[in-house]
């Protein structure tokens, strides 16, 4: 028999999660510290309208591009919330979480060869996505001494003629890293330079805790050349609704637009009109959860001073990301000795690329009653790895 | 700072400064400070306990008694209500708007205690022309809490 597969899937590399998942589900009693989602449930009232539009029945497809009340509703907000204009008929796409986003700019945008920037740590679909779009993944390793922000020259090093598009995944999963106006200032000016088209995904742009988040899509002669991602699994814990959305240029959505028509025909029309309710009624509850996001990471960061672990301070997502270089340990093997030893489980940074290696991402999407049982197994888990040393 | 100190205290008046002041992302002295201020200011009332009773006795009960009144010339609502209030069984009292004036809570009492103060101390009080008493059968949510509300992480343990 012939083989079945394709040869480029075949290359694609598994999530390196999936193999410390297999392993931490099957132990009992383990605490976890490796979720990428809220813990927070959706807010009663956005429940509320996914409950009420079903009993009105309304359980049709809608549009391809998605309801035009949630397009317009996602324009006023983002005019509200990054001051960027987008056109409700023509400039935005509803999509199956931020993730479909993704992938169906990958593939609007990209032929054969075309090489895309990916900075990494990053979350970890950007370079599959661009893969399997045909283009060609050219990895940018941020580094710890810049708070695992992307500089200008980094940048300018990595460009190529073939460079067509920067993938700006800012605030950041697995860092938590943030980037000012100023900071992304420089990136859009070597973008406009050197005609680079930008995919920013703003997924956490709710969840920042200096200042509030900047679009680099808000940057003069910058809309025309981004595609901002966004939606409403993080700021509006609605993860299982699948929703999200992409706006840009209409020559680009207009191409997304046909993707998700062939693949996937409308996002969930249940969340469409639960998000609908998010934006216009949401503000205090995203402003609530953000605010104990922040105690709860303040609270880290101080426990990681306690036990003398090293660990920048980040500003944005809900994630930290000490530095585990001094055990002499790879970060699987420390997240692996962690979870046998204390049945504590942490994410290893080397999972969200090879510049994650000596870091673990640690999720403070859990109660402070939880974080605080955990630090108590970190800690001495550390003490007695330093005392073995 | 002052209403993160009360968001936060609301829900756990046990938290150590030290605590508080790391998770607000300031200092201990800050914290006890406007904790005083705010005590001297009476904005905070007490430290209360919230417990759910029904776990520990089975003979008390909680009753809301709707009173409606005569208000009197020159004193409106506030004479009566502090001839209420005054009564150490009472647990609170509200002037209310709609189809009667006071609303008062019994907490704690036994039945009986409950039946003998409206016959023979609320309804008999001068000014008072009816009162309405409910018995409380079941407390699902007090002060915010959900009682008996179980919270089971059911998140997949890891994910990117």
């Amino acid at each position: 028999m012939r083989n079945p597969l394709s040869e480029t899937i075949v290359s694609i590399k598994p999530s390196g999660i999936r193999k410390f998942f297999d392993i931490a589900s099957e132990m009992k009693d383990v605490i976890s510290l490796g979720v990428g989602e809220p813990d927070f449930d959706t807010p009663w009232f956005i429940r509320d309208e996914g409950i009420y539009s079903l009993e009105k029945g309304r359980t049709f497809y809608t549009s391809n591009s998605g309801l035009i009340e949630l397009r317009e509703e996602i324009c006023r907000y983002l005019k509200r919330r990054v001051d960027v204009d987008y056109e409700a008929k023509s400039e935005v796409i509803i999509t199956v979480g931020g993730s479909e986003a993704i992938d169906i700019a990958m593939r609007a945008m990209l032929d054969s060869g075309d090489e895309v920037l990916i900075p990494q740590p990053s979350y970890v679909s950007y370079e599959p996505c661009v893969i399997l779009a045909g283009g060609k993944p050219v990895i940018i390793e941020l580094k710890n001494e810049n708070e695992f922000k992307l500089t200008k020259q980094e940048l300018l090093d990595a460009i190529t003629d073939k460079t067509k598009i920067l993938v700006m995944p800012f605030p950041n999963n697995p860092t938590g890293a943030v980037m000012t106006r100023e900071e992304l200032e420089d990136i859009a000016e070597v973008c406009i330079e050197k005609d680079i088209f930008v995919l920013s995904d703003e997924i956490y742009s709710e969840l920042t805790y200096c200042g509030d988040h900047c679009s680099i899509a808000s940057l003069p002669g910058m809309k025309e050349r981004t595609i901002l991602i966004n939606g409403f699994s993080k700021g509006f814990a609605m993860t299982g609704w699948r929703l999200g959305y992409a706006c840009g240029p209409h020559a680009i959505i207009e191409q997304m637009t046909k993707i998700h028509q062939f693949c996937i025909m409308c996002a969930p029309t249940t969340s469409q009109y639960a998000a609908v309710e998010a934006l216009r009624n949401g503000d205090k509850d995203v402003e609530r959860m953000r605010e104990s996001y922040n105690q709860r990471r303040r609270y880290l960061m101080n426990a990681f001073k306690e036990m003398g672990l090293p660990c920048f301070e980040p500003f944005g997502a809900f994630y930290v990301f000490p530095c585990i270089k001094e055990f002499n340990m790879t970060s699987e093997e420390f997240a692996f000795a962690l979870l046998d030893a204390k049945k504590l489980a942490v994410v290893p940074g080397s999972a969200f690329g090879d510049s994650g290696e000596g870091f673990i991402r640690i999720s403070y999407a859990y109660s402070l009653d939880k974080l605080k049982a955990a630090m108590q197994k970190l800690s001495e888990y550390v003490e007695e790895l330093r005392r073995k040393h | 700072m002052r209403e993160k100190i009360l968001n936060y205290i609301e829900k756990n008046s046990r938290v150590e400064l030290k605590e508080l002041a790391v998770l607000l992302g300031t200092t201990e002295a800050e914290i006890a400070q406007e904790l005083a201020d705010m005590e001297a200011e009476g904005i905070i009332c007490g430290y209360h306990t919230l417990i759910d009773w029904d776990k520990v006795t089975t003979d008390r009960v909680n009753a809301l008694i709707e009173v409606r009144v005569t208000p009197q010339r020159g004193h409106g609502f506030d004479a009566i209500a502090e001839r209420i209030y005054k009564y150490p069984e009472v647990n609170a009292t509200y002037l209310i708007s709609g189809g009667y004036d006071l609303l008062v809570s019994l907490e704690g009492k036994t039945l009986k205690e409950v039946s003998s103060f409206v016959s023979q101390k609320l309804s008999t009080l001068e000014y008072v022309i009816s009162t309405t008493t409910h018995f409380v059968l079941k407390k699902y949510k007090d002060h915010g809490t959900i009682l008996n509300g179980e919270t089971n992480d059911e998140r997949m343990i890891m994910t990117p």
